[in-house]
């Protein structure tokens, strides 16, 4: 299969290269850029006039909710999901039931996810057996099976020198660790941001130190082990200073922020919103603006969709007995754009942050459309706009805050392995 | 975003909160509420208000006294009551909460009374029944986790315009646990919203709420300066499981700094009242010396919030 990609804006952050001109595909990789290859007779051609063309996104965080959740979504629906978004590949977090502690169960989701032939699916394993935060999981055999990283997804690892341990071994084989920073105790039973809102509604309350006094915790024992550490979802300005100032320090610490909590704030809960429960919490604007400003200049590495499908059942319940978490797979896109229009942020910087920044992350080869590059290609329209309702959703989850909004940025095809999975 | 409890007309059809619902809406029934306080004393304790209307007790966390009061105020207003107690528990037997309502809508509910341990549950319960367009079933609100308790909040704003006449020239300290109080926040924005100068909240850090400036409210750690110069005295109730442990060391402790005495009464205004919403810790919040002083209107608040609920249930009714 011989696929030409005309005309379209091609940009590929990795390589700096942002100009209009042509994608030659052939045997499911990058054959050429420009000039058509010897004897080039392509089988289809894909007319990008208008168009962006870019490697296709990488989503480091990605719930499939299989194995044990089935009912709130499934690889079949969550892969649709994911092509539709224009993401080729995607990290899945351990938080599953069983959690991915066992080579069986991650080498189980590699086939199923295989056998959709749709995006690459990279499992993170769990860091402890059964994210109990007691013994180390088999790191070594999880590698073997597929895992790219380790972590506790949602939870707390309280025991430090368990955390201190895993962080020692994860390192003695290069394993990386990836922690989100939130002390289990200060914000207990908490729902929301620790401000007005929160006060207002009568809401259980998470103060900004949950995350820095984790940060404090981790820093230390980074400093201590030499050993690096990734950061998930920061929500504080603090810990985005924070963050800074490690980083000066040269401490080996990376970070990421869920692309919600670039646009929202606790105010955004309303009157009891439960499609605004996430974790972490929706801060002040005041944290949103910090956020934003990181990611812009650096501090914050990349952006992820933090994809969580939570059914109605999840949803239709009071704001503190309902499930966080909101799908993303779909909007990653859109909002990356979103925020990049509105802080004057250059169209392949922004696409670094989902392309190239995360494939960095994951240690992959990918994220960029070199010559003999595999064809994971991701076409869109950053003109056009569309609505944001459940039927607009490939996704079993339509839980999202942004239900009823307008947002820039419609994918119309998505090449994986050169082979066009999705169409719009 | 339109508030929740009102019709496009800005009309009551819920009542959730006395946030944002608008000052005329709060005095019209304060005033509806007036006439309701004399039927207590006829010999036939009862209009046809609410007659062939179903009015379901929905208490889905323990109650007797609220409970007792909205039964009352509904049978008092001819309507047929339904008691019933779900308890926290009914969750987790597998029939979620609003499955319930709406197996009590298909009963021909008119008007669910609703107490819930989680914050919002009213709101959830109203917005579902606006969007199935079951818009003739109003929604009261008799206490929510530690969002509000609107109709709270109202008694004691009838019972303090009652003794004080206007709201635009008074002091009002709420002492005590405001952090886990649906009273105290009912009770703020109906102040703040009829025009109270100042609305102090007067207790630990450990149980303010970190955000209560934002209400308009002033922060008081100190009981002294808290009272000081105060109309009115609002003393809250400290719940059992709050008295021991990191919140507080220990009750005798609280009342040393808290506690309501007639010494400390002394720094308000000589014709001060002091109020509690019920039921009162003697010895804890408050001293007998002063729950049974001519000072305390307590049980002359219990008195109007029948007739507050009865207001507020008849205003439903009619939109």
């Amino acid at each position: 299969m011989k696929i030409e990609i005309r005309n379209g804006r091609f940009i590929d952050p990795k390589h700096g290269i942002d100009r209009v001109t042509t994608l030659y595909i052939a045997a499911g990789k990058v054959a050429a850029i420009g000039a058509a290859p010897a004897l080039w007779n392509a089988n289809r051609t894909i007319d990008a006039s208008g168009l962006v063309v870019c490697p296709g996104l990488i989503d480091i965080s990605a719930r499939l909710r299989e194995p044990g959740f089935e009912y709130k979504a499934t690889l079949e629906s969550e892969m649709a999901a994911a092509v539709a978004g224009g993401v080729t590949s995607l990290a899945c977090p351990p938080d599953t039931d069983p959690p991915l502690d066992e080579p069986g169960l991650v080498q189980m989701l590699k086939h199923r996810a295989r056998s959709l032939n749709q995006a690459h699916v990279y499992p993170i394993g769990a860091l402890t057996v059964g994210l109990k935060g007691e013994a180390l999981t088999e790191m070594g055999e999880l590698t073997d099976a597929g895992c790219v990283a380790f972590s506790q997804a949602e939870a707390p690892l309280v025991d430090t020198q368990v955390l201190y341990r895993a962080l020692q071994y994860a390192a003695t084989f290069g394993y990386r660790v990836w922690l989100r920073p939130q002390d289990p105790y200060i914000g207990r039973g908490g729902v929301a941001h620790d401000g007005e809102v929160a006060t207002r509604l009568g809401l259980t309350a998470i103060p900004p130190s949950a995350e820095t006094i984790a940060l404090a915790m981790i820093f230390t024992l980074v400093r201590e082990t030499g050993v690096p550490v990734h950061l998930c979802r920061l929500s504080t300005a603090e810990g985005v200073a924070m963050i800074r100032a490690a980083r000066k320090d040269g401490l080996p610490v990376t970070c990421d922020v869920a692309v919600h909590h670039l646009h929202l704030c606790d105010v955004d809960i309303g009157w009891f919103d439960t499609q605004c429960h996430l974790v972490p919490p929706l801060r002040s604007t005041r944290d949103r603006a910090a956020l934003r400003a990181g990611l812009a200049d650096g501090t914050v590495d990349l952006v992820c969709s933090d994809h969580t499908p939570v059914d109605d059942d999840g949803k239709q319940v009071p704001f503190g007995e309902s499930e966080p978490g909101a799908t993303g797979l779909e909007l990653l896109l859109p909002l990356t754009l979103k925020w990049a229009a509105e802080d004057a942020v250059a169209l392949p910087a922004a696409l670094a942050r989902i392309t190239s920044a995360p494939a960095a992350m994951l240690g992959l080869d990918a994220g960029h459309l070199a010559v003999g590059q595999s064809a994971d290609v991701c076409i869109f329209d950053p003109n056009a706009h569309w609505l944001v309702e459940p039927r607009a959703l490939k996704s079993q989850g339509k839980n999202t805050p942004f239900l009823g909004l307008e947002v820039p940025g419609r994918v119309r095809c998505t090449l994986v392995g050169g082979q066009v999975v999705y169409e719009a | 975003m339109r508030n929740p409890q009102l019709d496009a007309h800005g009309e009551l059809t819920h009542l959730l909160t006395l946030e944002g619902l608008p000052a005329d809406v709060i005095v019209r029934i304060l005033d509806t509420a007036v006439p309701f306080t004399s039927i207590a004393e006829r010999d036939v304790k009862k209009v046809p208000l609410l007659r062939g209307k179903a009015v379901f007790n929905l208490f889905f966390e323990n109650s007797t006294r609220t409970r007792t009061t909205f039964e009352i105020a509904a049978k008092r207003l001819s309507a047929d009551v339904i008691n019933l107690n779900i308890g926290a528990s009914s969750t987790t037997k597998g029939e979620t909460l609003l499955d319930t309502v709406d197996n009590l809508c298909a009963m021909n509910a008119d008007m669910f009374v609703v107490r819930h341990a989680q914050s919002g549950a009213p709101h959830l319960i109203a917005a579902h029944l606006n969007r199935t367009g079951r818009t003739h079933v109003h929604v009261v609100n008799a206490g929510d986790g530690r969002h509000a308790h609107p109709t709270q909040g109202l008694l004691d704003l009838f019972t303090i315009r009652h003794y004080k006449r206007d709201f635009r020239n008074l002091t009002v300290a709420i002492v005590g646990d405001v952090l886990h109080s649906r009273v105290a926040r009912s009770l703020i924005h109906g102040l703040t919203t009829l025009g109270t100068p100042e609305v102090r909240a007067v207790g630990p850090q450990t149980l303010l709420p970190t955000a209560l400036s934002a209400l308009g409210v002033r922060v008081c750690n100190d009981m002294r300066e808290g009272i000081k110069d105060c109309d009115v005295v609002v003393m809250l109730r400290l719940q059992n499981e709050r008295m021991h442990g990191a919140l507080l060391p220990s009750a005798g402790e609280f009342f040393k700094h808290y506690g309501l005495t007639p010494e400390k009464l002394a720094y308000a205004k000589p014709d001060a009242i002091v109020m509690h919403p019920g039921p009162m810790n003697r010895g804890v919040e408050i001293d007998s010396a002063v729950a049974d002083s001519d000072r305390a209107v307590i049980l002359p608040q219990v008195t109007f919030g029948i007739a507050v609920r009865m207001a507020v249930l008849s205003m439903l009714a009619g939109n």
